[in-house]
């Protein structure tokens, strides 16, 4: 599937949640099922710096696709972490560069974030973007 | 009886709703609403009063200035101190300690000297220590804490040293509540005739603060913390540092003469107010004053007391649930976390549910680093608010427990 079409899906999911008590129930189911990251990324070099919770990344490029694994403290975080990389992992750098991930916004994910948490989020997005900018430039344009 | 409810109609924003649901205010540590009368009194100001002070000789500018230092002799009188002059308007808290460590570290304090602070500074009554010790090549020392949050007094002791040149302590901690035996804290000090600061920013809102009886050298709080408005606060100090220390900022107000090649500068207090001040502020200070003492601050921490007993109690009630800070003397906050749960998601349903409480490492990474937690979740009492408020952080926090786990 493309990005933009893995956000649809995520887009009609949360359609149908009635509240915000919902969205949070299957955030934190998300976070709880996301696959654990290798415990040796879960260091200081992996942290994302900007978020109130710690979050752990990592991304390695494989047969032309970017590949994340993440983790985080918080499990509501770890459940964001999750819905970004059902997005963005198994995508080619530059389909990931290139994403404006709209489906944020659509699903009111921001909105419920505190003005720190969704700093933090811009910092996962933009870290997770940089990983592809740098595969993109190491790996040459045919990605 | 505590007039509640009267008390409740004097604060706008507690009718306010927050995700359709009535606005439960538990973060005042971090700041305090404000009764109508002090928002009346700034609106006053504007429309009636507003004026630079100390400048002209016209009749606004002569009425502002008056009640400009009618509102600082009040407040030599609420805390205690001997002269109107000993009492500096600043921004707040971190600005009356970044003028002390400036001023009197530039004065006193040289290669080799010590200074002493605790684990459970809030990071304006650490930062400005530790940066102003690295360039004088000074050493900061920390007094340890007890098992219960409250300080180590003996280990205090075995600080002191010939090298101390002031010890700069926090009267109640944002984060666990505790309430410091600050007169003790000084006495000691004064043994060795070391003066020491105290950080009052969660004191003079909830307890009788009496600085002379303290013996306290300086001491600082911020009216935002006190129903008084933001961008105003107090530095209390003894006369002799004040007129010895040199001045922090320069500028208009704070000279006497200026010539082309010196200054000669103004006496107490103007010597450390360069720049117009914030009159508003100070009148809004005024009000939040004469709120307190109206309905009593015996009252007032009385009923905060019967709040804080409450709410511990109810939230102990939790399984899992560990209260951070329990010592004896504690002012009326919690900070807790539960087991497995981190802050951030807790904090983040307890506000969907209406409850606003802060979590995080309240500005003392310090002491997250020292307890070995992330932060904490804490909710913080005013005289405004009730024990079905209370009930109502309770629920919230065991919805969050039952979503979380
Ligand atoms: C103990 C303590 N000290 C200092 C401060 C800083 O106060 P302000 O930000 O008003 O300068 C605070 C405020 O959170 C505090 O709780």
């Amino acid at each position: 599937m493309t990005i933009s079409e893995i956000e649809a899906e995520i887009v009609s999911e949360f359609s149908l949640f009635e509240d915000w008590m919902d969205k949070y129930n299957y955030l934190i189911e998300l976070g709880k099922s996301l696959p654990v990251i290798d415990p040796k990324y879960k260091t200081e070099q992996y942290i994302i710096s900007g978020c109130q919770s710690q979050v752990w990344l990592h991304a390695e490029y494989r047969e032309g696709k970017v590949v994340y694994t993440a983790d985080s403290d918080a499990i509501i975080t770890k459940g964001i972490v999750s819905l970004l990389i059902r997005v963005l992992a198994n995508q080619s750098p530059k389909d990931i560069v290139e994403a404006n991930l709209d489906f944020i916004d659509t699903i009111g994910l921001r909105e419920h974030l505190s003005p720190t948490r969704s700093n933090g989020l811009n910092s996962m997005i933009k870290q997770m973007k940089l990983y592809a900018v740098v595969f993109q430039q190491k790996y040459g344009e045919r990605s | 009886m505590f007039p509640i409810e009267k008390i409740r109609a004097d604060f706008p924003i507690l009718q306010t709703k927050v995700y359709n649901k009535p606005l439960v205010y538990f973060d005042n540590a971090a700041t305090t609403q404000k009764p109508k009368q002090v928002i009346q009194a700034i609106s006053t100001y504007y429309e009636k009063e507003n004026c630079n002070i100390h400048r002209g000789v016209h009749f606004l500018s002569v009425k502002a200035t008056e009640a400009y230092e009618e509102a600082r002799c009040a407040i030599r009188d609420f805390i205690g101190a001997k002269h109107a002059h000993e009492i500096i308007f600043t921004r707040g808290t971190t600005e009356a300690i970044n003028l002390v460590a400036y001023s009197f570290g530039k004065k006193y304090i040289s290669a080799g000297d010590e200074v002493i602070t605790s684990v459970m500074e809030h990071h304006s009554n650490f930062v400005p220590w530790q940066q102003m010790c690295l360039e004088q090549k000074a050493t900061l020392k920390f007094i340890p804490l007890l098992e219960d949050g409250s300080l180590d007094i003996p280990a205090f002791r075995n600080l002191i040293s010939e090298k101390t040149r002031l010890v700069a302590i926090t009267h109640i901690s944002n984060v666990l509540g505790t309430i410091n035996p600050i007169e003790k804290i000084i006495a000691i000090a004064h043994e060795k005739d070391i003066p020491v600061l105290v950080d009052g920013a969660q004191s003079v809102a909830h307890t009788t603060v009496d600085v002379q009886s303290l013996d306290a050298d300086f001491y600082c709080f911020s009216g935002h913390k006190m129903y008084a408005p933001m961008g105003i606060g107090v530095l209390y100090g003894k006369e002799h540092w004040l007129e010895e220390m040199p001045p922090y900022q320069m500028g208009g107000e704070m000279i006497k003469e200026v010539f082309f090649t010196h200054t000669t500068f103004n006496e107490l207090p103007f010597k450390f107010e360069a720049g117009t001040p914030n009159v508003e502020g100070v009148l809004g200070l005024h009000t939040a004053i004469r709120y307190m003492l109206d309905t009593g601050m015996d009252r007032i921490e009385g009923y905060e007391q019967e709040l804080l007993d409450y709410a511990t109690q109810r939230l102990l009630g939790i399984e899992g649930l560990k209260i951070y800070g329990t010592a004896k003397h504690k002012a009326s906050l919690i900070s807790f976390l539960m087991h497995g749960i981190h802050p951030y998601d807790a904090g983040m349903i307890i506000d969907k549910l209406g409850v606003a409480v802060r979590t995080g490492h309240h500005c003392a990474m310090p002491l997250m680093e020292y307890l070995h937690i992330p932060g904490t979740i804490r909710a913080s009492f005013a005289f405004y608010n009730t024990k079905e408020e209370i009930d109502r952080l309770v629920e919230a926090v065991v919805t969050a427990k039952e979503m979380l786990l």
